[in-house]
């Protein structure tokens, strides 16, 4: 059974804080939820789906669903994919939804590191995973298991700081047109590679920012969509899987987006030629330029010719990605960048985007997402979506 | 020179012990597999290859060459973090040490050394073959 055509995106909603001094992790949830609910023209009473992933705090997805006031549940899914999440949620919505367990499901994400102190892992860690002793010791961090990534790239295809940083250039020019991005000034390539090295080969304005926040997305059927006054966002392809050590067995050229892209392009029956707006998740541009390249929109390591020169800025280039600034400008809630990616995706194919970046005839889109860290584990999420 | 970095101690489930008593003993421990012959790094008792339960500890040559490394610039003191390729098949997380960062190349040929953790056992890492 394919989801091609069982569900569609009907709510979207992204949470304007970006420093959440006086929001609790559940008020930022309920928030969110109630925006994508009224976004759709639903009420609470008409979700029957809830999904959520490790930022939800309390006893699994009961705590939250009981604070956003859901009291219709049916089918609930709390899969935990790290950034990527709410995309593999809106591939089990549309699951959910083709095998008759629930009709309108509520995605949701939303927290508050940057108020809780800029600290990057808020859980101690878990003593009885098998892998983490062997990470622990040596210093892991979401910068280095990115940078040990870039070094490789650039060791194996010649791939040049320089490259990385039109990434982060036409990133800044549509964050420009955001009122809410956290860092709106466009940079140059010299800007990037002159910032300080954060872990070499990357440097800070190679990495994400830290933000507050969150966002919601609501999957309804085809019927529900049909009678909904919203534009009509079908989920036309998903994929989903993760890569991690294979007992020492490590190959750092390629990500779980080249297990996952391809399921997607298939059950979509498109190919990534045809997309004409991509939400990539960028906790860093490394993270960008591997899904380029494992996703099919370039070949194996011609990611760093593939952006440079703005091939990624909306109205310059073949690719328009992240047209809110992504999480390298505009915001990365809760250190989970994935529901903005799909959200800047809707607006993009709903033809309600920033004028300045909005993508011309926007029919077929992409969000893909890297939840966890490229070097020791991860997992890719995609999601294909057409504008009918 | 700045005080040398606290290494986070490892937290040994039964399965490991092993791992990090011989690196108390300054040797590097692997595990492998009876049935496929294959070596794998993390240890366990089941092959990741093959999966199979017939699996022993050995001691590995403490040879390895740089797979992948980044000098990590924020925190208390710089350090290198690194992936490996050891001589006996698999690659594993690491630190460099006693080594000039700027020097280290990938594909450089390194021995294992062994570090005392805060309030734990010894840790492996490796140095520049010099």
């Amino acid at each position: 059974m394919s989801i091609k055509g069982k569900a569609y995106i009907v709510g979207a909603y992204e949470h304007p804080t970006r420093k959440a001094d006086d929001l609790s992790v559940a008020r930022i949830h309920a928030d969110v939820a109630k925006g994508a609910i009224l976004d759709a023209g639903l009420t609470h009473d008409d979700i029957d789906g809830y999904f959520c992933a490790g930022d939800a705090p309390g006893f699994g997805p009961a705590s939250i669903a009981e604070y956003i006031g859901l009291k219709k549940l049916r089918h609930i899914d709390q899969t935990e994919t790290g950034g990527s999440a709410p995309i593999v949620h809106v591939a089990h919505a549309a699951e959910a939804i083709a095998a008759g367990h629930c009709n309108i499901a509520l995605i949701t994400l939303g927290g508050r590191p940057r108020a809780a102190g800029g600290v990057l892992a808020l859980k101690p860690p878990d003593i009885d995973a098998p892998d983490l002793q062997f990470d622990i010791p040596y210093g892991p961090a979401t910068q280095n298991l990115y940078a040990m990534v870039a070094k490789r790239h650039m060791y194996e295809f010649g791939t040049t700081s320089e490259q990385l940083a039109w990434i982060k250039v036409a990133a800044s020019h549509h964050a420009q047109h955001n009122e809410h991005a956290m860092l709106r000034k466009v940079v140059t390539v010299e800007d990037v590679v002159n910032s300080p090295l954060v872990s070499d080969p990357l440097h800070r304005l190679d990495c994400c920012v830290m933000s507050d926040g969150g966002g919601a997305i609501i999957v309804a059927r085809p019927e529900i969509a049909a009678k909904l006054n919203r534009p009509k966002i079908k989920v036309i392809g998903v994929g989903e899987a993760p890569k991690f050590s294979y007992g020492g067995d490590i190959d750092f050229t390629y990500s779980a987006a080249a297990y996952a892209g391809p399921k997607a392009f298939a059950e979509a029956g498109i190919t990534p030629q045809d997309i004409k707006y991509a939400s990539l998740y960028d906790s860093f541009t490394i993270t960008v330029l591997m899904q380029l390249e494992d996703l099919g929109f370039c070949k194996k390591g011609e990611g760093g010719k593939f952006v440079q020169d703005g091939n990624l800025i909306s109205g310059v280039g073949k690719l328009p990605f992240n047209t809110d600034g992504g999480g390298l400008c505009n915001n990365h809630p809760s250190n989970r960048g994935g529901v903005t990616k799909i959200i800047e995706a809707v607006r993009q194919l709903r033809g309600e985007a920033h004028a300045n970046v909005q993508v011309k005839n926007c029919d077929l889109a992409i969000a893909s997402g890297i939840g966890g860290a490229l070097a020791s584990r991860h997992i890719s999420g995609v999601l294909l979506m057409e504008r009918e | 020179m700045s005080e040398p970095r606290k290494i986070r101690a490892p937290f040994p489930l039964q399965e490991t012990q092993a791992y990090w008593d011989g690196a108390d003993e300054g040797k590097l421990m692997l595990r492998k597999c009876n049935s496929c012959g294959r070596a794998h790094h993390y240890p366990r008792q089941i092959c990741p290859h093959c999966q199979s339960d017939d699996t022993h500890w050995f001691e590995a040559s403490g040879n390895a060459t740089i797979y992948t490394f980044s000098q990590m610039l924020v925190g208390p003191q710089p350090y290198v973090i690194a992936f490996v390729e050891l001589e006996e098949g698999p690659k594993m997380m690491t630190n460099i040490v006693d080594c000039d960062a700027s020097k280290l190349e990938i594909g450089q040929k390194l021995s294992v050394t062994f570090v005392k953790s805060d309030n734990g056992p010894n840790v492996p890492m490796f140095k520049p073959l010099t």
